[in-house]
Protein backbone atom coordinates (compact mmCIF):
# COMPACT_ATOMS: atom_id res chain seq x y z
CA UNK A 1 0.00 0.00 0.00
CA UNK A 2 1.25 3.46 -0.92
CA UNK A 3 1.68 5.46 2.30
CA UNK A 4 1.69 9.23 2.23
CA UNK A 5 3.23 11.45 4.89
CA UNK A 6 0.78 14.22 5.78
CA UNK A 7 2.50 17.21 7.44
CA UNK A 8 -0.39 17.35 9.94
CA UNK A 9 -1.46 13.77 10.48
CA UNK A 10 1.65 11.70 9.83
CA UNK A 11 1.94 8.73 7.47
CA UNK A 12 -1.40 7.38 6.22
CA UNK A 13 -2.73 4.97 3.56
CA UNK A 14 -3.10 6.68 0.21
CA UNK A 15 -6.82 5.77 0.18
CA UNK A 16 -7.41 8.58 2.72
CA UNK A 17 -6.25 11.06 0.09
CA UNK A 18 -7.52 12.31 -3.22
CA UNK A 19 -4.98 12.60 -6.01
CA UNK A 20 -4.91 15.83 -8.02
CA UNK A 21 -1.99 15.53 -10.41
CA UNK A 22 1.13 17.42 -11.40
CA UNK A 23 1.94 20.22 -8.94
CA UNK A 24 4.57 21.87 -11.13
CA UNK A 25 2.06 23.19 -13.67
CA UNK A 26 1.52 26.96 -13.60
CA UNK A 27 -1.83 28.36 -14.63
CA UNK A 28 -1.61 31.07 -17.32
CA UNK A 29 -2.21 34.56 -15.98
CA UNK A 30 -5.90 35.44 -15.71
CA UNK A 31 -7.03 37.05 -18.95
CA UNK A 32 -4.48 35.28 -21.15
CA UNK A 33 -6.01 35.20 -24.62
CA UNK A 34 -3.62 32.76 -26.25
CA UNK A 35 -5.68 29.57 -26.54
CA UNK A 36 -2.57 27.47 -26.95
CA UNK A 37 -1.33 28.53 -23.49
CA UNK A 38 -4.59 27.27 -21.97
CA UNK A 39 -4.51 24.10 -24.07
CA UNK A 40 -1.03 23.33 -22.84
CA UNK A 41 -1.97 24.04 -19.26
CA UNK A 42 -5.14 21.97 -19.25
CA UNK A 43 -4.33 19.13 -21.61
CA UNK A 44 -0.59 18.48 -21.84
CA UNK A 45 1.38 16.58 -19.21
CA UNK A 46 5.06 15.98 -18.65
CA UNK A 47 4.02 12.62 -17.13
CA UNK A 48 7.62 11.73 -16.29
CA UNK A 49 8.91 8.24 -15.56
CA UNK A 50 10.86 9.25 -12.47
CA UNK A 51 10.65 12.07 -9.89
CA UNK A 52 7.26 13.77 -9.76
CA UNK A 53 5.78 16.55 -7.62
CA UNK A 54 2.07 16.12 -7.19
CA UNK A 55 -0.98 17.37 -5.28
CA UNK A 56 -2.91 15.20 -2.86
CA UNK A 57 -5.76 16.33 -0.61
CA UNK A 58 -6.14 14.61 2.73
CA UNK A 59 -9.92 14.32 2.32
CA UNK A 60 -10.40 11.79 5.11
CA UNK A 61 -8.03 13.54 7.51
CA UNK A 62 -7.16 17.18 8.00
CA UNK A 63 -8.55 18.07 4.52
CA UNK A 64 -5.40 20.03 3.70
CA UNK A 65 -3.84 20.06 0.23
CA UNK A 66 -0.28 18.92 0.13
CA UNK A 67 2.52 18.51 -2.35
CA UNK A 68 4.26 15.14 -2.39
CA UNK A 69 7.48 14.03 -4.03
CA UNK A 70 7.13 10.55 -5.49
CA UNK A 71 9.13 8.59 -8.04
CA UNK A 72 6.65 7.28 -10.61
CA UNK A 73 9.06 4.54 -11.69
CA UNK A 74 9.17 2.98 -8.21
CA UNK A 75 6.43 4.69 -6.14
CA UNK A 76 9.12 5.65 -3.62
CA UNK A 77 7.75 8.55 -1.60
CA UNK A 78 9.90 11.54 -0.63
CA UNK A 79 9.15 14.79 1.16
CA UNK A 80 5.75 16.41 1.50
CA UNK A 81 4.64 19.90 2.48
CA UNK A 82 1.45 21.93 2.64
CA UNK A 83 0.53 23.19 -0.81
CA UNK A 84 -0.26 26.66 0.48
CA UNK A 85 3.24 27.14 1.87
CA UNK A 86 4.52 26.66 -1.68
CA UNK A 87 7.91 25.17 -0.74
CA UNK A 88 9.39 22.25 1.17
CA UNK A 89 9.75 23.18 4.84
CA UNK B 1 16.88 -18.10 -44.46
CA UNK B 2 14.52 -21.02 -44.92
CA UNK B 3 10.85 -20.07 -44.95
CA UNK B 4 9.01 -21.22 -41.90
CA UNK B 5 6.56 -23.95 -42.73
CA UNK B 6 2.83 -23.38 -42.50
CA UNK B 7 0.89 -24.80 -39.60
CA UNK B 8 -1.67 -27.40 -40.68
CA UNK B 9 -3.16 -30.73 -39.65
CA UNK B 10 -0.76 -32.41 -42.05
CA UNK B 11 2.26 -30.66 -40.55
CA UNK B 12 1.10 -31.76 -37.10
CA UNK B 13 0.72 -35.37 -38.16
CA UNK B 14 4.10 -35.37 -39.90
CA UNK B 15 5.81 -34.08 -36.79
CA UNK B 16 3.98 -36.52 -34.56
CA UNK B 17 5.34 -39.36 -36.68
CA UNK B 18 8.85 -38.11 -37.39
CA UNK B 19 9.58 -36.42 -34.07
CA UNK B 20 11.17 -33.53 -35.93
CA UNK B 21 11.41 -30.25 -34.08
CA UNK B 22 9.13 -27.28 -34.71
CA UNK B 23 10.99 -24.31 -36.10
CA UNK B 24 11.11 -21.03 -34.25
CA UNK B 25 7.96 -19.03 -34.93
CA UNK B 26 9.99 -15.99 -35.98
CA UNK B 27 13.66 -15.29 -36.70
CA UNK B 28 15.82 -13.33 -34.30
CA UNK B 29 17.72 -10.98 -36.62
CA UNK B 30 20.26 -8.32 -35.74
CA UNK B 31 19.12 -4.83 -36.69
CA UNK B 32 20.07 -3.65 -40.18
CA UNK B 33 21.54 -0.14 -40.55
CA UNK B 34 18.32 1.14 -42.09
CA UNK B 35 14.68 0.31 -42.85
CA UNK B 36 11.84 1.86 -44.82
CA UNK B 37 9.70 1.82 -41.68
CA UNK B 38 10.55 1.36 -38.01
CA UNK B 39 7.83 0.58 -35.49
CA UNK B 40 8.79 1.37 -31.90
CA UNK B 41 7.06 -1.11 -29.58
CA UNK B 42 6.39 -4.78 -30.23
CA UNK B 43 2.98 -5.04 -28.62
CA UNK B 44 -0.11 -6.22 -30.45
CA UNK B 45 -0.54 -2.85 -32.14
CA UNK B 46 3.04 -2.53 -33.39
CA UNK B 47 3.11 -6.10 -34.69
CA UNK B 48 -0.27 -5.75 -36.41
CA UNK B 49 0.92 -2.53 -38.05
CA UNK B 50 4.03 -4.25 -39.38
CA UNK B 51 1.96 -7.17 -40.65
CA UNK B 52 -0.50 -4.97 -42.56
CA UNK B 53 2.32 -2.79 -43.94
CA UNK B 54 3.89 -5.93 -45.40
CA UNK B 55 0.73 -7.76 -46.45
CA UNK B 56 -1.49 -4.88 -47.66
CA UNK B 57 0.90 -2.13 -48.69
CA UNK B 58 3.87 -4.09 -50.00
CA UNK B 59 6.24 -2.39 -47.56
CA UNK B 60 8.37 -5.25 -46.26
CA UNK B 61 11.62 -3.57 -45.30
CA UNK B 62 10.21 -3.00 -41.82
CA UNK B 63 11.57 -3.47 -38.29
CA UNK B 64 9.60 -3.76 -35.07
CA UNK B 65 11.80 -2.74 -32.12
CA UNK B 66 10.75 -4.17 -28.76
CA UNK B 67 12.40 -3.19 -25.49
CA UNK B 68 11.72 -6.53 -23.78
CA UNK B 69 10.33 -9.77 -25.16
CA UNK B 70 7.20 -10.04 -27.30
CA UNK B 71 4.12 -10.13 -25.15
CA UNK B 72 5.76 -8.50 -22.13
CA UNK B 73 3.52 -5.46 -22.42
CA UNK B 74 -0.22 -5.04 -22.24
CA UNK B 75 -0.89 -7.40 -25.12
CA UNK B 76 0.01 -10.18 -22.65
CA UNK B 77 -1.60 -8.54 -19.60
CA UNK B 78 -5.12 -7.65 -20.67
CA UNK B 79 -8.38 -9.42 -19.91
CA UNK B 80 -8.85 -10.39 -23.59
CA UNK B 81 -12.29 -8.90 -24.24
CA UNK B 82 -13.26 -7.92 -27.76
CA UNK B 83 -16.56 -6.26 -28.76
CA UNK B 84 -17.94 -3.51 -30.99
CA UNK B 85 -20.72 -1.95 -28.92
CA UNK B 86 -19.67 1.68 -29.22
CA UNK B 87 -22.03 4.64 -29.48
CA UNK B 88 -20.05 7.58 -30.81
CA UNK B 89 -19.84 8.08 -34.58
CA UNK B 90 -16.33 7.10 -35.59
CA UNK B 91 -15.91 4.67 -32.70
CA UNK B 92 -18.84 2.51 -33.81
CA UNK B 93 -17.33 1.94 -37.25
CA UNK B 94 -13.72 1.62 -36.07
CA UNK B 95 -14.43 -1.07 -33.47
CA UNK B 96 -16.75 -2.96 -35.82
CA UNK B 97 -13.99 -3.02 -38.43
CA UNK B 98 -11.74 -4.43 -35.72
CA UNK B 99 -14.24 -7.14 -34.78
CA UNK B 100 -14.60 -8.14 -38.43
CA UNK B 101 -10.81 -8.45 -38.69
CA UNK B 102 -10.81 -10.59 -35.53
CA UNK B 103 -13.39 -12.87 -37.16
CA UNK B 104 -10.99 -13.77 -39.96
CA UNK B 105 -7.73 -13.47 -38.08
CA UNK B 106 -6.86 -17.12 -37.38
CA UNK B 107 -7.08 -17.89 -41.11
CA UNK B 108 -5.36 -14.69 -42.12
CA UNK B 109 -2.38 -15.38 -39.84
CA UNK B 110 -2.33 -19.20 -40.05
CA UNK B 111 -2.30 -19.10 -36.25
CA UNK B 112 -5.18 -19.98 -33.95
CA UNK B 113 -5.91 -16.87 -31.89
CA UNK B 114 -8.85 -18.70 -30.28
CA UNK B 115 -11.52 -16.09 -30.88
CA UNK B 116 -14.49 -17.17 -28.77
CA UNK B 117 -17.66 -15.23 -29.65
CA UNK B 118 -19.37 -16.11 -26.42
CA UNK B 119 -21.20 -12.79 -26.23
CA UNK B 120 -21.06 -9.86 -23.86
CA UNK B 121 -23.86 -8.29 -21.84
CA UNK B 122 -23.76 -4.80 -20.36
CA UNK B 123 -26.18 -4.53 -17.47
CA UNK B 124 -28.54 -1.67 -16.67
CA UNK B 125 -29.48 -0.98 -13.05
CA UNK B 126 -32.18 1.59 -13.64
CA UNK B 127 -34.67 2.63 -16.34
CA UNK B 128 -32.51 5.59 -17.43
CA UNK B 129 -29.52 3.35 -17.93
CA UNK B 130 -31.61 0.91 -19.95
CA UNK B 131 -32.74 3.80 -22.19
CA UNK B 132 -29.10 4.71 -22.83
CA UNK B 133 -28.34 1.09 -23.72
CA UNK B 134 -31.35 1.00 -26.04
CA UNK B 135 -29.99 4.04 -27.85
CA UNK B 136 -26.60 2.41 -28.12
CA UNK B 137 -28.17 -0.81 -29.43
CA UNK B 138 -30.13 1.13 -32.04
CA UNK B 139 -26.97 2.95 -33.14
CA UNK B 140 -25.23 -0.39 -33.50
CA UNK B 141 -28.08 -1.94 -35.50
CA UNK B 142 -28.25 1.07 -37.79
CA UNK B 143 -24.61 0.36 -38.53
CA UNK B 144 -25.33 -3.29 -39.26
CA UNK B 145 -23.89 -4.51 -35.93
CA UNK B 146 -25.68 -7.17 -33.89
CA UNK B 147 -27.27 -5.97 -30.64
CA UNK B 148 -30.10 -7.29 -28.54
CA UNK B 149 -31.88 -5.46 -25.75
CA UNK B 150 -32.81 -7.68 -22.81
CA UNK B 151 -35.51 -7.00 -20.23
CA UNK B 152 -35.11 -7.97 -16.61
CA UNK B 153 -36.86 -11.33 -17.19
CA UNK B 154 -34.62 -12.11 -20.16
CA UNK B 155 -31.49 -11.54 -18.07
CA UNK B 156 -32.91 -13.70 -15.26
CA UNK B 157 -33.41 -16.58 -17.68
CA UNK B 158 -30.06 -16.02 -19.39
CA UNK B 159 -27.86 -15.64 -16.29
CA UNK B 160 -29.84 -17.08 -13.37
CA UNK B 161 -26.91 -16.91 -10.94
CA UNK B 162 -26.66 -13.10 -10.92
CA UNK B 163 -28.17 -11.34 -7.90
CA UNK B 164 -31.67 -10.65 -9.25
CA UNK B 165 -33.25 -9.64 -5.95
CA UNK B 166 -35.23 -6.41 -6.06
CA UNK B 167 -33.76 -5.17 -2.83
CA UNK B 168 -30.07 -5.29 -3.64
CA UNK B 169 -28.21 -2.00 -3.94
CA UNK B 170 -28.20 -2.09 -7.75
CA UNK B 171 -31.13 -4.21 -8.98
CA UNK B 172 -30.81 -5.51 -12.54
CA UNK B 173 -33.29 -3.87 -14.95
CA UNK B 174 -32.00 -5.41 -18.15
CA UNK B 175 -29.05 -5.22 -20.45
CA UNK B 176 -27.63 -4.94 -23.93
CA UNK B 177 -26.20 -8.11 -25.41
CA UNK B 178 -23.80 -8.49 -28.32
CA UNK B 179 -23.43 -12.11 -29.41
CA UNK B 180 -20.40 -11.47 -31.64
CA UNK B 181 -18.39 -10.08 -28.74
CA UNK B 182 -16.16 -12.39 -26.74
CA UNK B 183 -12.57 -13.19 -25.91
CA UNK B 184 -9.33 -13.88 -27.79
CA UNK B 185 -6.21 -15.59 -26.53
CA UNK B 186 -4.00 -12.52 -26.11
CA UNK B 187 -0.53 -14.14 -26.33
CA UNK B 188 -1.53 -15.85 -29.56
CA UNK B 189 -2.29 -12.44 -31.04
CA UNK B 190 1.28 -11.25 -30.44
CA UNK B 191 2.78 -14.53 -31.63
CA UNK B 192 0.47 -14.86 -34.63
CA UNK B 193 1.08 -11.36 -35.95
CA UNK B 194 4.82 -11.70 -35.26
CA UNK B 195 5.12 -14.97 -37.12
CA UNK B 196 3.03 -13.80 -40.07
CA UNK B 197 4.94 -10.50 -40.35
CA UNK B 198 8.27 -12.32 -40.06
CA UNK B 199 7.30 -14.62 -42.95
CA UNK B 200 6.76 -11.52 -45.10
CA UNK B 201 10.26 -10.27 -44.29
CA UNK B 202 9.64 -7.99 -41.31
CA UNK B 203 12.50 -7.97 -38.78
CA UNK B 204 11.24 -8.40 -35.24
CA UNK B 205 13.98 -7.27 -32.91
CA UNK B 206 13.55 -8.00 -29.22
CA UNK B 207 15.62 -6.61 -26.35
CA UNK B 208 16.08 -3.42 -28.35
CA UNK B 209 15.06 -0.30 -26.45
CA UNK B 210 14.63 2.98 -28.30
CA UNK B 211 16.51 5.66 -26.35
CA UNK B 212 16.36 8.61 -28.74
CA UNK B 213 15.48 9.81 -32.23
CA UNK B 214 17.54 10.98 -35.20
CA UNK B 215 16.35 14.26 -36.63
CA UNK B 216 16.92 16.38 -39.68
CA UNK B 217 15.08 19.63 -38.92
CA UNK B 218 11.42 18.71 -38.39
CA UNK B 219 11.92 15.28 -39.96
CA UNK B 220 12.53 12.13 -37.93
CA UNK B 221 15.07 9.97 -39.76
CA UNK B 222 15.67 7.07 -37.39
CA UNK B 223 16.24 5.98 -33.83
CA UNK B 224 18.99 5.44 -31.28
CA UNK B 225 18.63 2.11 -29.54
CA UNK B 226 20.33 -0.11 -27.00
CA UNK B 227 21.52 -2.08 -30.07
CA UNK B 228 22.86 0.88 -32.03
CA UNK B 229 21.66 3.57 -34.42
CA UNK B 230 19.05 2.57 -37.01
CA UNK B 231 17.92 4.82 -39.85
CA UNK B 232 14.34 4.86 -41.07
CA UNK B 233 12.30 6.38 -43.86
CA UNK B 234 9.32 6.56 -41.55
CA UNK B 235 8.97 5.87 -37.84
CA UNK B 236 5.92 5.06 -35.73
CA UNK B 237 5.64 5.16 -31.94
CA UNK B 238 3.35 2.44 -30.54
CA UNK B 239 4.50 1.88 -26.97
CA UNK B 240 1.19 1.77 -25.00
CA UNK B 241 1.75 3.08 -21.44
CA UNK B 242 5.14 4.56 -22.33
CA UNK B 243 3.95 7.05 -24.96
CA UNK B 244 4.82 10.14 -22.90
CA UNK B 245 8.21 8.71 -21.99
CA UNK B 246 9.16 8.04 -25.63
CA UNK B 247 7.59 11.26 -27.00
CA UNK B 248 9.63 13.22 -24.45
CA UNK B 249 12.76 12.07 -26.31
CA UNK B 250 11.58 14.46 -29.05
CA UNK B 251 10.55 17.17 -26.61
CA UNK B 252 6.87 16.41 -27.18
CA UNK B 253 4.34 16.59 -24.36
CA UNK B 254 1.13 14.62 -24.88
CA UNK B 255 -2.42 14.84 -23.47
CA UNK B 256 -1.68 11.62 -21.57
CA UNK B 257 -1.02 10.35 -18.05
CA UNK B 258 0.27 6.82 -17.42
CA UNK B 259 -1.76 4.74 -14.96
CA UNK B 260 -1.78 1.18 -13.74
CA UNK B 261 -4.72 -1.09 -14.51
CA UNK B 262 -4.94 -4.41 -12.70
CA UNK B 263 -6.44 -7.74 -13.71
CA UNK B 264 -7.48 -10.59 -11.43
CA UNK B 265 -8.08 -14.31 -11.78
CA UNK B 266 -9.52 -16.80 -9.31
CA UNK B 267 -8.78 -20.47 -8.81
CA UNK B 268 -10.26 -22.56 -11.66
CA UNK B 269 -13.78 -23.92 -11.34
CA UNK B 270 -16.04 -25.98 -13.62
CA UNK B 271 -17.70 -24.16 -16.55
CA UNK B 272 -20.07 -21.63 -15.01
CA UNK B 273 -20.12 -18.32 -16.85
CA UNK B 274 -20.42 -18.72 -20.62
CA UNK B 275 -20.40 -15.07 -21.67
CA UNK B 276 -18.79 -11.79 -20.64
CA UNK B 277 -20.72 -9.70 -18.11
CA UNK B 278 -20.19 -5.99 -17.52
CA UNK B 279 -21.63 -4.52 -14.34
CA UNK B 280 -23.47 -1.26 -14.96
CA UNK B 281 -23.09 0.25 -11.51
CA UNK B 282 -19.30 0.29 -11.40
CA UNK B 283 -16.51 -0.27 -13.87
CA UNK B 284 -16.32 -4.04 -13.47
CA UNK B 285 -16.44 -6.90 -15.97
CA UNK B 286 -15.97 -10.63 -15.71
CA UNK B 287 -15.57 -13.74 -17.84
CA UNK B 288 -14.38 -17.31 -17.32
CA UNK B 289 -11.20 -18.48 -18.97
CA UNK B 290 -10.89 -21.79 -20.79
CA UNK B 291 -8.85 -23.03 -17.82
CA UNK B 292 -11.78 -22.23 -15.55
CA UNK B 293 -10.51 -19.16 -13.71
CA UNK B 294 -12.87 -16.24 -13.28
CA UNK B 295 -11.09 -13.30 -14.91
CA UNK B 296 -12.07 -9.77 -13.98
CA UNK B 297 -10.97 -6.17 -13.85
CA UNK B 298 -12.09 -2.74 -12.75
CA UNK B 299 -10.81 0.82 -12.55
CA UNK B 300 -7.24 2.10 -12.71
CA UNK B 301 -5.61 2.59 -9.30
CA UNK B 302 -5.98 6.35 -9.69
CA UNK B 303 -2.59 8.08 -9.64
CA UNK B 304 -0.05 8.16 -12.44
CA UNK B 305 2.69 5.57 -12.17
CA UNK B 306 4.97 3.41 -14.29
CA UNK B 307 5.30 0.62 -11.71
CA UNK B 308 3.47 -2.54 -12.68
CA UNK B 309 2.69 -3.32 -9.03
CA UNK B 310 -0.96 -2.69 -8.18
CA UNK B 311 -2.37 -1.36 -4.92
CA UNK B 312 -4.39 -3.61 -2.61
CA UNK B 313 -7.57 -1.49 -2.30
CA UNK B 314 -8.41 -2.23 -5.95
CA UNK B 315 -8.46 -5.96 -5.16
CA UNK B 316 -11.07 -5.17 -2.51
CA UNK B 317 -13.33 -3.13 -4.79
CA UNK B 318 -13.34 -5.66 -7.62
CA UNK B 319 -14.04 -8.46 -5.14
CA UNK B 320 -16.98 -6.45 -3.78
CA UNK B 321 -18.32 -5.95 -7.29
CA UNK B 322 -17.90 -9.64 -8.08
CA UNK B 323 -19.87 -10.73 -5.03
CA UNK B 324 -22.53 -8.04 -5.52
CA UNK B 325 -23.08 -9.31 -9.05
CA UNK B 326 -22.54 -13.06 -8.55
CA UNK B 327 -23.04 -13.96 -4.86
CA UNK B 328 -21.87 -17.54 -5.54
CA UNK B 329 -18.36 -16.18 -6.05
CA UNK B 330 -17.96 -15.21 -2.42
CA UNK B 331 -15.98 -18.31 -1.52
CA UNK B 332 -13.66 -18.36 -4.53
CA UNK B 333 -10.02 -17.61 -3.83
CA UNK B 334 -8.05 -15.12 -5.83
CA UNK B 335 -5.20 -16.92 -7.55
CA UNK B 336 -3.23 -14.16 -9.23
CA UNK B 337 -3.38 -10.50 -10.05
CA UNK B 338 -1.10 -8.32 -12.09
CA UNK B 339 -0.93 -4.86 -13.59
CA UNK B 340 -0.12 -3.11 -16.83
CA UNK B 341 0.69 0.53 -17.50
CA UNK B 342 -1.74 2.22 -19.81
CA UNK B 343 -2.12 5.73 -21.19
CA UNK B 344 -5.12 7.68 -19.93
CA UNK B 345 -6.48 10.51 -22.09
CA UNK B 346 -8.85 13.39 -21.25
CA UNK B 347 -11.74 11.95 -23.29
CA UNK B 348 -10.93 8.25 -23.01
CA UNK B 349 -10.22 7.96 -26.76
CA UNK B 350 -6.83 7.21 -28.31
CA UNK B 351 -4.62 9.26 -30.62
CA UNK B 352 -3.63 7.72 -33.96
CA UNK B 353 -2.09 9.54 -36.87
CA UNK B 354 0.54 12.02 -37.91
CA UNK B 355 2.52 14.17 -35.47
CA UNK B 356 4.11 17.65 -35.63
CA UNK B 357 7.23 15.86 -36.99
CA UNK B 358 7.44 14.73 -40.60
CA UNK B 359 7.76 10.97 -41.12
CA UNK B 360 6.77 10.34 -37.51
CA UNK B 361 3.45 8.70 -36.61
CA UNK B 362 1.94 7.90 -33.27
CA UNK B 363 -0.51 5.41 -31.83
CA UNK B 364 -1.14 6.16 -28.16
CA UNK B 365 -3.70 6.85 -25.47
CA UNK B 366 -5.52 3.53 -25.51
CA UNK B 367 -6.89 3.64 -21.97
CA UNK B 368 -8.93 0.52 -21.22
CA UNK B 369 -9.85 -0.52 -24.72
CA UNK B 370 -6.77 -1.20 -26.79
CA UNK B 371 -6.77 -4.97 -27.05
CA UNK B 372 -10.01 -5.24 -29.02
CA UNK B 373 -8.66 -2.47 -31.24
CA UNK B 374 -5.47 -4.34 -32.15
CA UNK B 375 -6.36 -5.42 -35.72
CA UNK B 376 -8.05 -2.14 -36.70
CA UNK B 377 -5.26 -0.04 -35.20
CA UNK B 378 -2.67 -2.00 -37.15
CA UNK B 379 -4.82 -1.76 -40.27
CA UNK B 380 -5.34 2.02 -40.00
CA UNK B 381 -1.84 2.89 -38.80
CA UNK B 382 -0.27 0.90 -41.65
CA UNK B 383 -2.45 2.81 -44.13
CA UNK B 384 -1.54 6.12 -42.47
CA UNK B 385 2.19 5.37 -42.67
CA UNK B 386 2.04 4.06 -46.24
CA UNK B 387 0.05 7.06 -47.54
CA UNK B 388 1.23 9.73 -45.12
CA UNK B 389 -2.47 10.45 -44.62
CA UNK B 390 -4.91 9.26 -41.95
CA UNK B 391 -7.12 6.31 -42.76
CA UNK B 392 -10.79 7.49 -42.85
CA UNK B 393 -11.66 5.35 -39.80
CA UNK B 394 -9.29 7.26 -37.50
CA UNK B 395 -9.82 10.86 -38.61
CA UNK B 396 -11.61 11.63 -35.33
CA UNK B 397 -8.56 10.51 -33.31
CA UNK B 398 -6.08 13.29 -34.17
CA UNK B 399 -3.35 14.10 -31.65
CA UNK B 400 -4.30 17.80 -31.50
CA UNK B 401 -8.09 17.37 -31.30
CA UNK B 402 -8.36 18.95 -27.84
CA UNK B 403 -6.76 22.12 -29.15
CA UNK B 404 -9.80 22.42 -31.44
CA UNK B 405 -12.24 21.39 -28.70
CA UNK B 406 -13.03 18.13 -30.47
CA UNK B 407 -12.88 15.73 -27.54
CA UNK B 408 -14.44 12.37 -28.31
CA UNK B 409 -15.90 10.96 -25.10
CA UNK B 410 -17.67 7.69 -25.64
CA UNK B 411 -19.84 7.84 -22.51
CA UNK B 412 -21.10 11.38 -22.99
CA UNK B 413 -19.93 12.25 -19.48
CA UNK B 414 -17.49 14.98 -20.43
CA UNK B 415 -13.73 15.02 -20.10
CA UNK B 416 -11.53 13.75 -17.26
CA UNK B 417 -13.86 11.01 -16.04
CA UNK B 418 -10.83 8.86 -15.24
CA UNK B 419 -9.85 11.32 -12.53
CA UNK B 420 -13.15 11.08 -10.67
C1 LIG C 1 -4.92 -5.23 -16.90
C2 LIG C 1 -5.34 -4.80 -18.27
C3 LIG C 1 -6.52 -5.29 -18.82
C4 LIG C 1 -6.94 -4.91 -20.08
N1 LIG C 1 -8.07 -5.47 -20.61
C5 LIG C 1 -8.46 -5.16 -21.86
C6 LIG C 1 -9.59 -5.80 -22.44
O1 LIG C 1 -10.22 -6.68 -21.84
N2 LIG C 1 -9.97 -5.42 -23.68
C7 LIG C 1 -9.30 -4.47 -24.38
O2 LIG C 1 -9.70 -4.15 -25.50
N3 LIG C 1 -8.19 -3.87 -23.88
C8 LIG C 1 -7.76 -4.19 -22.63
N4 LIG C 1 -6.63 -3.59 -22.09
C9 LIG C 1 -5.89 -2.61 -22.90
C10 LIG C 1 -4.94 -3.26 -23.89
O3 LIG C 1 -4.25 -4.32 -23.28
C11 LIG C 1 -3.93 -2.23 -24.40
O4 LIG C 1 -4.58 -1.04 -24.76
C12 LIG C 1 -3.18 -2.74 -25.63
O5 LIG C 1 -2.62 -4.01 -25.40
C13 LIG C 1 -2.08 -1.74 -25.98
O6 LIG C 1 -1.47 -2.01 -27.22
P1 LIG C 1 -0.19 -3.00 -27.36
O7 LIG C 1 -0.70 -4.40 -27.38
O8 LIG C 1 0.56 -2.58 -28.55
O9 LIG C 1 0.60 -2.68 -26.02
P2 LIG C 1 1.89 -3.39 -25.38
O10 LIG C 1 1.80 -4.86 -25.49
O11 LIG C 1 2.08 -2.79 -24.04
O12 LIG C 1 3.03 -2.93 -26.38
C14 LIG C 1 3.85 -1.78 -26.23
C15 LIG C 1 5.28 -2.25 -26.26
O13 LIG C 1 6.16 -1.14 -26.35
C16 LIG C 1 7.36 -1.52 -25.71
N5 LIG C 1 8.16 -0.33 -25.42
C17 LIG C 1 7.94 0.65 -24.51
N6 LIG C 1 8.94 1.56 -24.54
C18 LIG C 1 9.80 1.16 -25.51
C19 LIG C 1 11.02 1.69 -26.03
N7 LIG C 1 11.56 2.82 -25.55
N8 LIG C 1 11.64 1.01 -27.03
C20 LIG C 1 11.12 -0.14 -27.53
N9 LIG C 1 9.96 -0.69 -27.07
C21 LIG C 1 9.31 -0.04 -26.08
C22 LIG C 1 6.88 -2.24 -24.45
O14 LIG C 1 7.89 -3.06 -23.91
C23 LIG C 1 5.68 -3.01 -24.98
O15 LIG C 1 5.98 -4.35 -25.30
C24 LIG C 1 -6.18 -3.96 -20.82
C25 LIG C 1 -5.00 -3.45 -20.27
C26 LIG C 1 -4.57 -3.87 -19.02
C27 LIG C 1 -3.29 -3.31 -18.46
ZN1 LIG D 1 -3.71 15.27 7.14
Amino acid sequence: MLRIPCPHCGERDYTEFRYAGDATKRRPVHGTEDVRAWYEHVFLFTNPKGPHREYWQHVQGCRQWLVLERDTATNTVGRSWLARTGAPS
Amino acid sequence: MKLLSRYSGLALARRALTDSRWQRAWRSPDPKPSYDVIIVGGGGHGLATAYYLASRHGIRNVAVLERGYLGSGNVGRNTTLVRSNYLMPGNTQFFEHSLQLWEGLSHELNFNVMLSQRGQIVLAHGPGQLDVLARKGNTMRLNGIDAELMEREDVMRFLPFLDHSEHCRFPIYGGLFQQRAGTVRHDAVAWGYARAADRLGVDIIENCEVTGFLRDGDRVTGVETSRGTIHAGRTAISVAGHSSHVAAMLGMRLPIESHILQAFVTEPIKPFLDCVVSFGAELFYISQSDKGGMVFGGHIDGFNTYTQRGQFPRAQTVAECAVALIPAMSRLRLLRHWGGIQDMTPDGSPFIGRTPFRDLYINAGWCYQGFKATPATGWCLAHTIAHDAEHPLIRHLALDRHMAGNGHDEYGLGLWTYRQ
